[in-house]
């Protein structure tokens, strides 16, 4: 398996050893490079998976999307950031211009802070607090106050309606993500992303098979309260086209739209990101425990499995978005408060006697 | 010398926002300045290594600033929300004047008699990231030092807040039918 943290280390020795800097400069030089691939990395996932929507939203549509810009439609979406960026931004009247343009930072802060917690390869996690996942669920909510501010911020009764929809939405769908994630951390005994995905290492090790019949069910609530939780899907009803034009954000324009319009797709990528890191392995290779074949899968590298298995989830939810017609709010609280959550906890107390009484699938 | 300009950009965040918020005449600014000084004493907790509360100060803050907003637009008055509303008034001011002084002579009376400026200054070793095992059995042990009996509390607090709000729920639902 190849270990990233190889190369961070020849990294740090050539700027320490090679070039002689103090302790200061190098973690300065370091942290300004890690932060601009994360901004790279997530400019371009966020190009990818719109054009990923787009067709396959076409091709669930019985239709075939765009094809007219580039070889079948691949620089549409570059032409339309070209758009987005040419557009003037402009303020609603007698609307609170503070907040107006504070809004759309919080959102992309959320969205990026959730982003750069994703495990990439072994050795190249970006963040890894030993409270990890339980930093990565707070990081998520201040999107919440963000897409609320610019709710009120516009000056649009249909942007505060919408902006109490999300509110309510993003609030109760966070316990049962939440209580999915404990639930996991329960198996593995760390909150440690590294250790999460560590602990997934090995023949049948993923947690969805370790932890069979709980983590299965967890991982279905997972992926359904993330979808909510990312404000897609069936759950989209903050942005109700037919009834509140765009929601919060129809009073954006230019970039103020584009932030929301990318942190949207990447929340959804972050979510199956974690839905993978947490149920399928992260980059933890399968193993079966025959050599041959775990020697063959060890050789391909941890970021093909960790894109593979993320965009797997991503290609589940986008399905599950244009299948499903759009819910009504009262449905969706039920959902959450009379079913999701009862049933995470119901989760929670199985997965929690399965590892008292050993109960969990391991090959020895 | 990180950690020196990084306490002194998040200490520059908490002040101004404390005093824009206390100073600003729109409800719905001063609640976002609030979340900024909570956000900033959470990056203090990440500061001093104990990163477990300042994830918890994020998350709980992020949800309750939202709850917040949804408070100040149900029960603030229009001129209020908009920011028409006067900004001093002579006996309020008084009042303020009172709290706070009140608030600052018990902070600086609590700073004064624990004397943990000096321990900290004396022991400046930091003892790395405080472990999440370490926080999770002091949470749950009866034993000294142990936590178990507020966490119980806790828990009975919240279960009473959740039967009165279904049962303030059931009364007008009651009276809607009849």
């Amino acid at each position: 398996m190849f270990d990233f943290s190889i190369v961070a280390k020849w990294f740090d020795n050539l700027l320490r050893v090679t070039c002689g800097l103090g302790d200061f400069w190098v973690i300065l030089i370091e942290c300004v490079l890690v932060g601009l691939a994360i901004l790279l990395a997530y400019a371009l996932l966020a190009i990818v998976l719109i054009f990923m929507e787009r067709k396959v939203c076409a091709y669930f549509q019985c239709r075939i999307g765009p094809v007219r810009v580039g070889w079948w439609g691949t620089l549409q979406v570059l032409a339309d950031v070209l758009k987005m960026l040419v557009k003037e931004i402009f303020v609603v009247d007698k609307a609170d211009k503070l907040l107006y343009y504070l809004a759309p930072f919080l959102v992309i802060v959320a969205s990026v802070g959730t982003f750069s917690f994703l495990p990439w390869n072994k050795g190249a996690e970006i963040l890894d607090f030993n409270v990890g996942i339980f930093l990565v669920t707070a990081i998520s909510s201040i999107g919440v106050v963000g897409i609320f501010i610019a709710g009120w911020a516009s000056n649009n009764k249909y942007s505060v309606l919408s902006a109490m929809r999300g509110a309510v939405q993003m609030i109760s769908y966070e316990l049962s993500l939440g209580l999915c994630i404990i639930s996991a951390v329960i198996l593995t005994g760390t909150m440690q992303i590294s250790g999460i995905v560590e602990a997934q290492t090995g023949p049948w090790q993923w947690l969805i098979f370790q932890g069979h019949i709980p983590a299965v069910l967890a991982f279905i609530v997972f992926c359904v309260a993330g979808n909510a939780e990312a404000n897609r899907g069936p759950f989209d009803l903050a942005e109700a086209e037919s009834e509140l034009t765009a929601g919060y954000h129809t009073e954006y324009s230019g970039m103020g739209f584009g932030f929301y319009y990318l942190a949207e797709y990447l929340n959804l990528f972050v979510v199956s990101g974690l839905a993978a890191t947490v149920f399928l392995g992260g980059w933890a290779p399968i193993n079966i425990g025959i050599e041959g074949f775990d020697t063959v899968m060890n050789y391909i590298p941890g970021i093909l499995w960790f894109l593979g298995k993320t965009f797997f989830v991503v290609f589940l939810l986008m399905w599950i978005r244009w299948t499903f017609p759009r819910l009504r709010v009262d449905q969706i609280l039920n959902l959450e408060w009379k079913f999701l959550m009862p049933l995470s906890l119901i989760i929670l107390v199985l997965m929690t006697i399965c590892v008292a009484f050993n109960w969990t699938f391991t090959i020895v | 010398m990180a950690k020196l300009i990084m306490f002194t950009i998040l200490a520059v965040i908490i002040l101004v926002a404390a005093i824009f918020c206390v100073s600003t005449k729109r409800i719905m600014r001063a609640a976002t300045a609030l979340l900024f000084v909570l956000f900033g004493v959470a990056g203090i907790y990440f500061i001093l290594d104990y990163t477990f509360l300042g994830a918890t100060q994020i998350s709980i803050y992020a949800g309750g600033i939202t709850m917040m907003y949804i408070f100040a637009i149900h029960l603030v008055n229009k001129r209020t929300l908009q920011g028409l509303s006067e900004r001093w008034s002579s006996k309020r001011s008084v009042v303020a004047a009172i709290t706070s002084l009140i608030g600052l002579s018990t902070v600086v009376f609590i700073l004064l008699k624990n004397k943990f400026i000096k321990e900290t200054l004396s022991t400046a070793t930091s003892s790395g990231e405080l472990s999440m095992d370490i926080v999770g059995n002091t949470l749950m042990s009866p034993e000294k030092y142990g936590y178990v009996l507020p966490f119980e509390f806790i828990s009975i607090f919240l279960l009473a807040c959740i039967i009165g709000g279904l049962v303030i729920l059931n009364i007008n639902k009651k009276r809607e039918e009849k």
